[in-house]
């Protein structure tokens, strides 16, 4: 029954112009939020082919002739949002075995049906660095995914980069999450943790050697291993570190190890980032910090503060926030923006940290993050300002394609959830709404 | 800001060496003088939701020993000399929320600060929110500077019957300082929550509702003799067959909050339900039944019991005309409380409004706990509960700039 309703879709789909592809289409009328360039009070925004062919001013930007012309009169057009630190997707990475298990990926992990994704795109959120847990010093591979729509399987979603190869991270993690009294062969202390990491990472730089010296000589080369393949990767930099780390000093021994072996870091969470927020700007370490309704639930955690965000700004640290779905829900990402300012971050900072600035700590800062001509068109149209509790996400569109409708009665269940929002397999077999669309909308 | 305004108004004459000099002397001094119960402010709003009626366009709140003595416009009510004046852009009654476990846990979150639920046994209406209460807890001083002034806390949700719950305001050294009422319900969970767990009953639901009712029956049997029962478990549980404590049913499907229904219906004791995730398909049932709603946070996650859960079931229960509140609710780990300002926003902007919303933590939760004649509105007479705020209560950039409880400012730092 499904596979009838998924092949009923793909008919559609040819059925109607496809946006993404050929007929360009013009948004007018928007107050646009372009993040990189100042705010443009009625704008217009022309996407072709998945990308943005133009921006700027509604009096000076003309439709191409034969463009559909969307008009957004009283509605703002903001970049869609990137995500930092998720764990949508129903993902499990490292298991019980071990501490460091930098081989295993996510990729193998994650179900592309569940209703986790969908709600991310009903808040908005366009790419995502999804991410396994922190019951671990190192638990695999992160993904770095695009948010499309109809996605059957993992490829649907991935972002390749110029080598044709999907992109990801390099979960670590470090303080009290990945310690585990009388654990076996996991860390028993926060020493223990670093001298774990240390201890891998220089079997890293040895098995990277080996490869140098066998200077592309089959014969000299070591034996291939995962673990050692993929921590090669974040040695030369082509995979960046996701470090999770919550206290003062975890957070600088993160930075120490960054020193140490040169890989590129990501401070994940940063809870206490109002208290070392000059060195990790000394260190020109990005900080992806987080937002929760009040401190505590773990003894870390107990000094995280609204006031991260100002902290690091003042610093003048590359400062990114994250959902940590589903610590906090993805359909709420905007919020975070909105208790940075209340708690005295600038409105541009704030809303740089929901696109831009994550867009950098993922390496996709040419292809989304902001409203430029030549990027991706994955785009968030709002009922109004993005840092109101009384705004809304009326669509998020994904390069050239729209991924969510909050008008469609399927997309507005996910956002508001209701009876069989939860299920994996989409809302598609629902086939009683609530006839109460919109809220406020 | 306000010390030092007092201080340059009453000292205008000291040399400012003077005045720095005795700084620290007068903050001692000064500022318990300005906020102990008997002082006598007057807070101007510009916008004051009074929550008895319309709200107030530049408004007057006069408060006189620890009771609102006067609330109208400017032009109605004239301060009197001698009033300290505190300015805020809106005015709210203190906030209230309707069930939360903060105070019995803690926002550490480890074994020592984790007092809302004993796992020993399965039924425990015994054991008294008041003997594990902490007024010092950060929690408590967390949601006070955010406008919360009353909590109904206690057990939390996690046993078929985990214990009782209290009233307090977020004020006191102590629990007796704090305690507004010692005893407001049992608290009862029906569903996954309340299942004994490793071999324990209750196992299933069906032995769930039969340990409850043969509870019940062992309290109506004690209630008819002339000897009160001296079991402390029997001796709880017969003032709720007597109607005179209500049970806090936590249940969130359905087939629970059915069951809910059931049992007081049998026993005719008062019941009041929580969490409720599944109330919109049972709204008829919950209406005819007369029983009040202490609504899941908006911003609860969705899944296991509360898969069906939605931003817009607040909204249902108005238009159904069922009382119902916002709670804070009980949680887990991280936030290890949840703030009944932000859950109520959520549902302000999904379709509830904003006047409902601000009712769901004000006046209709005093309702449910019984106590709307001391707190939830500003009318005259009632205790001065207030928050302050510097723009809509509700926005994410909007901070709480102050909050008053019985007439005492006991918050000033903008959150």
């Amino acid at each position: 029954m499904r596979k009838l309703l998924r092949l009923v879709c793909v008919a559609a789909l040819f059925a109607c112009p496809i946006l993404g592809q050929q007929q360009s289409v013009a948004f007018t009328n928007a107050r646009l939020i372009p993040i990189t360039g100042p705010e443009i009070e009625r704008g217009t925004i022309v996407v072709q082919g998945g990308k943005i062919t133009a921006i700027g001013p509604s009096a000076s930007v003309r439709p191409p002739a034969g463009a559909r012309i969307v008009d957004m009169a009283g509605k703002v057009i903001m970049p869609g949002l990137v995500d930092t630190h998720s764990h949508i997707g129903g993902t499990a990475g490292a298991d019980a075995s071990g501490p460091i298990q930098p081989e295993v990926r996510l990729l193998d992990s994650l179900n592309v049906r569940a209703a986790s994704l969908q709600r991310a795109q009903a808040g908005g959120i366009t790419s995502v660095n999804v991410m396994p847990g922190s019951g671990h010093l190192n638990s695999g591979q992160t993904l770095y995914l695009k948010l499309r729509d109809n996605a059957v399987k993992i490829d649907d979603v991935l972002i390749f980069d110029k080598n044709g190869k999907y992109m990801g991270g390099m979960k670590f993690a470090n303080g009290t999450n990945s310690i585990r009294a009388g654990g076996g062969s996991f860390p028993g202390t926060r020493a223990k943790s670093a001298s774990l990491v240390r201890t891998q990472l220089i079997k890293a730089q040895e098995y990277r050697e080996k490869i140098r010296k066998a200077n592309g000589d089959a014969s000299k080369m070591p034996p291939r291993d995962l673990a050692m393949e993929a921590l090669v990767e974040v040695l030369e930099g082509t995979r960046i570190v996701h470090f999770h780390t919550h206290r003062h000093d975890d957070i600088l021994t993160a930075l120490r190890l960054q020193k140490e072996f040169g890989f590129r870091i990501v401070l994940q969470h940063v809870s206490e980032a109002w208290k070392v927020a000059d060195e990790i700007a000394a260190a020109k370490a990005p900080a992806s910090i987080i937002f929760i309704d009040s401190p505590g639930g773990k003894l870390e955690t107990m000094d995280i503060k609204f006031e991260n965000g100002i902290a690091l700004e003042k610093a003048g640290a590359l400062t990114g926030f994250h959902t940590d779905d589903s610590i906090t829900d993805s359909r709420w990402f905007l919020r975070s923006a909105g208790l940075a300012v209340r708690a005295g971050m600038s409105r541009d900072k704030a809303l740089y940290a929901v696109t831009m600035a994550n867009a950098i700590m993922m390496d996709l800062q040419d292809r989304v993050g902001s409203l430029e001509v030549g990027k991706d068109a994955d785009m968030v149209v709002l009922s109004g300002d993005p840092l109101s509790v009384y705004t809304n996400v009326l669509e998020t569109w994904v390069e050239g394609n729209k991924v969510f409708d909050r008008s469609d009665p399927k997309d507005y269940l996910i956002a508001v959830g209701g009876f069989g929002a939860g299920n994996d397999e989409g809302t598609d077999h629902i086939h009683c709404f609530d006839g109460d669309i919109g809220g406020e909308y | 800001m306000n010390i030092l305004k007092l201080l340059s108004n009453n000292f205008c004459r000291a040399t400012l060496s003077k005045v720095i000099a005795s700084l620290a002397l007068f903050s001692i001094v000064a500022f318990p003088l300005a906020s102990s119960a008997s002082a006598q402010i007057a807070v101007r709003g510009e916008t004051v939701w009074t929550m008895a009626g319309e709200p107030i366009s530049n408004g007057v709140v006069l408060v006189k020993d620890g009771k609102i003595e006067a609330v109208g416009t400017a032009a109605q009510v004239r301060i009197p000399d001698g009033y300290r004046t505190v300015n805020a852009k809106v005015v709210t009654p203190g906030l209230i929320d309707a069930h939360t476990v903060i105070g019995l846990n803690g926002y550490l979150n480890q074994p020592h600060d984790q007092m809302a639920l004993d796992g020993g046994a399965s039924i425990q209406p015994e054991l008294r929110a008041i003997d594990a209460y902490n007024a010092e807890e950060k929690l408590v001083e967390w949601v006070r500077s955010l406008g919360v002034t009353t909590i109904h806390t206690g057990h939390q949700p996690s046993a078929l019957v985990s214990g009782q719950t209290m009233i307090a305001k977020t004020t006191g050294k102590n629990v007796d300082e704090a305690t507004v009422s010692p005893l407001a319900m049992i608290a009862v969970t029906l569903g996954q929550a309340g299942l004994g767990g490793q071999g324990r009953s209750p196992g299933t639901r069906a032995k769930q509702a039969a340990m409850l009712r043969a509870e019940l029956i062992k309290a109506q049997e004690a209630s008819k003799k002339s000897e009160p029962s001296t079991d402390l478990k029997t001796e709880i549980m017969v003032r709720v067959v007597k109607r005179e404590v209500p049970l806090l049913v936590t249940a969130e499907k359905a087939q629970d909050i059915i069951t809910a229904l059931r049992i007081a219906k049998e026993f005719n004791i008062r019941i009041v339900l929580d969490g409720a995730s599944d109330a919109p398909l049972v709204l008829d049932e919950i209406k005819a039944a007369g029983v009040p709603v202490i609504l899941h946070p908006t911003m609860a996650r969705p899944g296991g019991d509360r898969e069906n859960l939605s931003m817009t079931t607040a909204k249902k229960l108005k238009d159904a005309g069922i009382l119902f509140a916002i709670q804070s609710g009980y949680e887990g780990y991280v936030p290890k409380t949840r703030v009944v300002l932000f859950e109520a926003a959520l549902a302000a902007n999904a379709g509830l409004g904003k006047r409902d919303a601000l009712a769901s933590i004000t006046i209709d939760a005093a309702r449910i706990i019984g106590l709307d004649s001391r707190v939830g509105s500003i009318v005259v007479g009632k205790d001065a509960d207030l928050a302050m705020y510097d723009g809509d209560p509700f926005e994410y950039t909007t901070k709480c700039i102050g909050t008053m409880i019985n007439g005492r400012i006991v918050s000033e730092e903008a959150r």
